[in-house]
């Protein structure tokens, strides 16, 4: 069986799999890495979405194989300790969850949007967050969420923006 | 028409502002985030056991076949796996699934069993089931099962199901129909006889997936005789009472959990087979057992919504005065009858006269049997159908008399000083007030600017028309007085179960017999808890979804947790102050009639400075050294609340598409939804449950449907052929509230889980056949997709058949859509 070394939320995992084993079902199975949840089986509702080097994935086409010296994070590993990072408590505070199952991979593909874009349009969050469906809130607070957290993040960054 | 007569709007409906202190009423962030947005979850499939097992279930590809030869001996040999069972290996245990709703003495009342015997009758029954020591083995170990099907007709149209000579879903019985139901009110005859305008239509209201994010998945752990059974369900308590009657296992040997689930809208409301099988197994096998469906298992397998043909006659006089409405259902029950698929069409019965007052009503439902997955609730549950109809029919009538759709609305609707209102189906509109809600959508809309700006549009033969559409809806909810379900033969009630336990530290402990799966239960009811017994938000705990935990209730669907469980809440409240009442008179040295109940604590009236806080009341009782004369010395207290009425939330949505004529795309422009759900507990939670509900009857109108093939195929197994939509194909909403409390509960609450979805799809379908009613459109069948837009203004302009009328190709759904149903 192949041999990988992952980075997880600041963990290094060494472990043998089956080389046809998802990545999703290795974070959730292997490591008990359960809250990144999966929602389909044909990479279209993007539950599963985590960041591989900063960019965003759908962890359930990717084979855990191919994850081999990367670094993964998911939404366990935002924040720090107590503190909840901008996108967590923008979702919180805008009410863009309700059952919360999509919100684990909606924040992270939100994460990597405003990566490409720190100050999207209402029109610009919609059609990033395309790949990522969520049956309960009909999106308008989830906009509002992204809106709200990249306001924030661009703020907390202006210092260094001004010294550079 | 431009206005609304506006002393019709009275002041009293606009929303209450709450003073500052109380909580009801305020905009609290939920306290259930904090867990959902760090991961922090226990989904069903999150759960490990000491030696866990999977189960995977192999599944009938052929829709309609008899099974001839099953040979698992090769799956049992692979590696990994513990057991493998089919149909006759269940057979002496497995039961046959509940349906708690026989509409008719004669219903006709398959047996279904969880997993298939020697017939099966839809792509996607369960034919037999494997467990292994991983999903991987499991998986694996399916292929290796050998079955020889043999073919049998099959049955997919449900017009033709009912014909004879049609072959049979269920041989043995000997028809296709399940039941007809019929009611009358009036004299529907004499309301048609010369009637100066008779409108008839037929509608299909199109087979809908319900498609909770949340896949199904059940854990279930045997020890001893005692049995854990964790599910992803909406419904812990039913479906404990059902599987120990399926089982035989008894009652309180089993113990129903429903951890963090993740949405349901309906198809979490089920007794599903695989809930039983992995009792079964886990009672076999002696160890844990999991089963979590993948997606496109869960479309074939999960119960559908939807899926009735309506035709539908309306007789009104020139003026467009409504004198009455027929309306003949069929509606597709599917292969099997499930937990309440019957019933759902019938929920519906009582709404088709929506807000409006005629002279005489008739209906009459048919329930079908198809060679498809069974059909039963899916968010509004029969008043959806029921809404699009009356509400289509509206702007027909509208159309016909060359009226302004709100116009002929307003000449037909209950008004606001008619309160409270019988109406023809029978049921007490308790309050209302459609004028205000209807004034206030037309201003947020801004109506008149666009209706000129559609005829400008006509004028210049845009080919880029403007629609707009309009659904002024009620719906029943806060299922349900215990009566009306006796009535209706349903096989329990409709009541709510709360206590409410004061520690003796005075923080509050809450237990609901509501089981939240989304909507927030843990802030709203811990809002109503605080304001009630005036104690700090924070200081309330609310407990659910464990029929230990919360041994009583009858779980969360139909729009019903705030209305009667709320209710039961507040009334378990006032029960804890009521003793706690005696408690401080005691410990006052005071007459109880001398004492003030506010903000937590009791006072003596005119004696300042003598008071005890509930608190110290709790630890006094706690201690229980000095109590009243038999006063036992506790102040928990419970209350089941059993709802009088039906609650009755209402609203006016008006939606504007633009309507490519050349290509068929439809764009929603905007879409303004005024709701009255009554009083709010909070207003964050309900603009949330509005925007889901909208996105939810939008995607009925627009882009969803479950297509099968003319051998009884489901094309739209996968999310890339059942089209939920995304954040890029939903417009931003307008959403707005009036407020007319409701009389039947002392929250003044109406519900408000299912108003958006009901009200939604024929807002839209309504602003479609509006922008291409000049071609000479007058239906276009739901999804209104591109290509069926696009045919239905060419079939109009070559004058044929409209497109309602008959079935024809070019079916939502996407990928594997070709040739679907109509
Ligand atoms: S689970 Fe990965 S995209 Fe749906
Ligand atoms: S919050 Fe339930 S799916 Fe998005």
């Amino acid at each position: 069986m192949p041999h990988v070394s992952v980075d997880v939320d600041g963990v290094r995992y060494e472990d043998e799999v089956e080389a046809r084993l998802l990545l999703t079902h290795y974070l959730r199975d292997r490591l008990g890495k359960v809250g990144t949840p999966i929602g389909c089986d044909t990479s279209n509702c993007g539950a599963c979405t985590v960041l591989m080097d900063g960019l965003s994935v759908k962890s359930c086409s990717v084979l855990a194989v191919q994850a081999d010296g990367h670094e993964i994070t998911t939404v366990e590993g935002l924040g720090d300790g107590q503190d909840l990072h901008p996108m967590q408590r923008a979702f919180h505070e805008e009410h863009a969850l309700q059952c919360g199952y999509c919100t684990p991979g909606m924040i992270m593909a939100a994460l990597d949007l405003l990566r490409d874009n720190a100050d999207p349009s209402d029109e610009e969050i919609r059609a990033g967050l395309e790949g990522n469906l969520c049956r309960c809130t009909g999106y308008q607070n989830i906009v509002r969420a992204v809106r709200r957290a990249a306001d924030g993040m661009r703020q907390a960054e202006r210092p260094e923006e001004a010294r550079s | 028409m431009s206005e609304i007569a506006p002393e019709a709007v009275a002041e009293q409906v606009t929303p209450s502002t709450p003073d500052a202190t109380a909580e009801v009423g305020r905009a609290r962030l939920r306290t259930e985030d904090a867990r959902l947005i760090t991961g922090r979850t226990t989904w069903t499939d999150n759960i490990q056991l000491p030696g866990l097992l999977h189960v995977a279930f192999l599944r009938s590809p052929i829709s309609h076949a008899r099974i001839t030869r099953i040979d698992a001996e090769d799956a049992r040999r692979r590696p990994g796996v513990i057991a493998v069972v089919t149909g006759a290996d269940l057979a002496g245990e497995q039961g046959s699934l509940p349906c708690a709703w026989p509409v008719t003495e004669d219903m006709v009342l398959p047996d279904h069993p969880p997993v298939a015997v020697d017939e099966v009758r839809y792509v996607g029954e369960p034919v037999a089931a494997v467990v292994a020591r991983d999903r991987y083995a499991a998986v694996d170990a399916l292929e290796a099962i050998d079955i020889d099907y043999e073919p049998l007709p099959a049955v997919v149209d449900m017009e033709r199901a009912i014909e004879e000579g049609t072959g049979l879903v269920h041989a043995d019985k000997g028809t296709n129909t399940s039941y007809t139901w019929v009611f009358e009110a009036g004299e529907p005859d004499a309301a048609f006889r010369d009637a100066p305008v008779v409108i008839e239509r037929r509608y299909v209201q199109q087979r809908l997936i319900p498609t909770a994010m949340e896949p199904r998945a059940v854990v279930c752990s045997a020890v001893g005789d005692e049995y854990t059974l964790w599910s992803a369900t909406q419904i812990p308590h039913i479906l404990r009472l059902m599987l120990a009657t399926v089982t035989g296992i008894p009652e309180h040997r089993l113990r129903v959990i429903a951890p963090d689930v993740g949405g349901g809208f309906g198809s979490k409301l089920q007794v599903y087979g695989e809930e039983v099988v992995c009792l079964l197994l886990a009672r076999r096998l002696g160890r844990p057992v999991k089963w979590t469906e993948s997606r496109s298992e869960g479309n074939m397998a999960v119960h559908h919504g939807r899926d009735q043909i309506q035709r539908l006659s309306l007789a009104a006089d020139r003026d467009g005065r409504i004198r009455g409405l027929k309306v003949d259902l069929l509606a597709d029950m599917g292969a099997y009858l499930m937990l309440v698929t019957p019933g759902i069409p019938l929920l519906g019965a009582f709404m088709f006269n929506g807000i409006y007052k005629m002279d005489a009503y008739s209906f009459r439902c048919t329930g079908v049997f198809t060679n498809k997955t069974p059909t039963d609730a899916y968010r509004g549950a029969g008043r959806p159908e029921a809404t699009f109809g009356i509400e289509r029919m509206m702007d027909e009538l509208a159309a016909e008399l060359g009226l302004d759709p709100l116009e002929v609305r307003r000449r037909n609707w209950i008004a606001h000083e008619e309160f409270p209102y019988d109406t023809i189906s029978g049921l007490t509109y308790d309050s209302g007030n459609y004028e205000a809600a209807t004034e206030k959508a037309m201003r947020l809309f801004d109506y008149d600017k666009l209706r000129a700006e559609q005829a400008d549009r006509r004028d210049r033969g845009d080919p880029v028309q403007l629609g707009i559409g309009v659904s002024t809806f009620t719906e029943m909810c806060g299922l349900a007085p215990s009566r009306v379900l006796g009535s209706l033969s349903y096989g329990a009630g409709g009541w709510e179960h709360a206590s409410v336990r004061v520690l003796p530290s005075g923080k509050v402990e809450v237990v609901t017999g509501s089981s939240a799966h989304g909507q927030g239960h843990e802030t709203a009811w811990a809002q109503i808890a605080a304001d009630r017994l005036g104690v700090p938000f924070e200081d309330v705990r609310v407990l659910h979804g464990d029929t230990s935990v919360s041994p009583k209730g009858m779980d969360t669907y139909g729009s019903r947790s705030l209305a009667v469980g709320g209710v039961a809440l507040y009334n378990a409240c006032d029960k804890v102050v009521d003793k706690a009442r005696r408690m401080a008179a005691h410990l006052l040295e005071a007459d109880e009639g001398d004492l003030e109940f506010s903000g937590g604590s009791f006072s003596v009236k005119g004696v300042p400075g003598q008071a005890r806080t509930l608190q110290e009341v709790a630890l006094a009782a706690f201690a229980a050294h000095d109590l009243p004369e038999g006063f036992e010395p506790s102040l928990d207290s419970e209350a089941t609340h059993d709802p009088e009425n039906f609650s009755f939330p209402h609203g006016t949505h008006l939606c504007a598409v633009e309507v490519d004529t050349e290509t068929g795309f439809v764009k929603i422009r905007s879409y303004v939804a005024v709701d009255d759900v009554g009083k709010v507990v909070n207003p964050l939670i309900v603009e949330g449950q509005v925007h889901g509900g909208l996105a939810q009857g939008i995607a009925q109108a627009l882009y969803e449907e479950a297509v099968y093939d003319a051998d009884g195929n489901l094309t739209t197994t996968t999310m890339a052929d059942y089209l939920v939509p995304s954040a890029a194909d939903l417009p931003t909403f307008t959403t707005d509230r009036t407020e007319t409390p409701a009389t039947t509960n002392p929250l003044g609450v109406k519900g408000v889980g299912e108003a958006g979805t009901i009200a939604s799809t024929p807002a839209v379908v309504n602003a479609i056949v509006d922008a291409l009613r000049p071609y000479g459109v007058d239906d276009v069948p739901m999804p209104c997709t591109p290509e069926r837009v696009w045919r239905a203004l060419r079939a109009a302009q070559s004058g044929q058949a409209p497109p309602g009328g008959s079935p024809e190709p070019g079916a939502g759904g996407g990928l594997g859509s070709a040739g679907g149903a109509a």
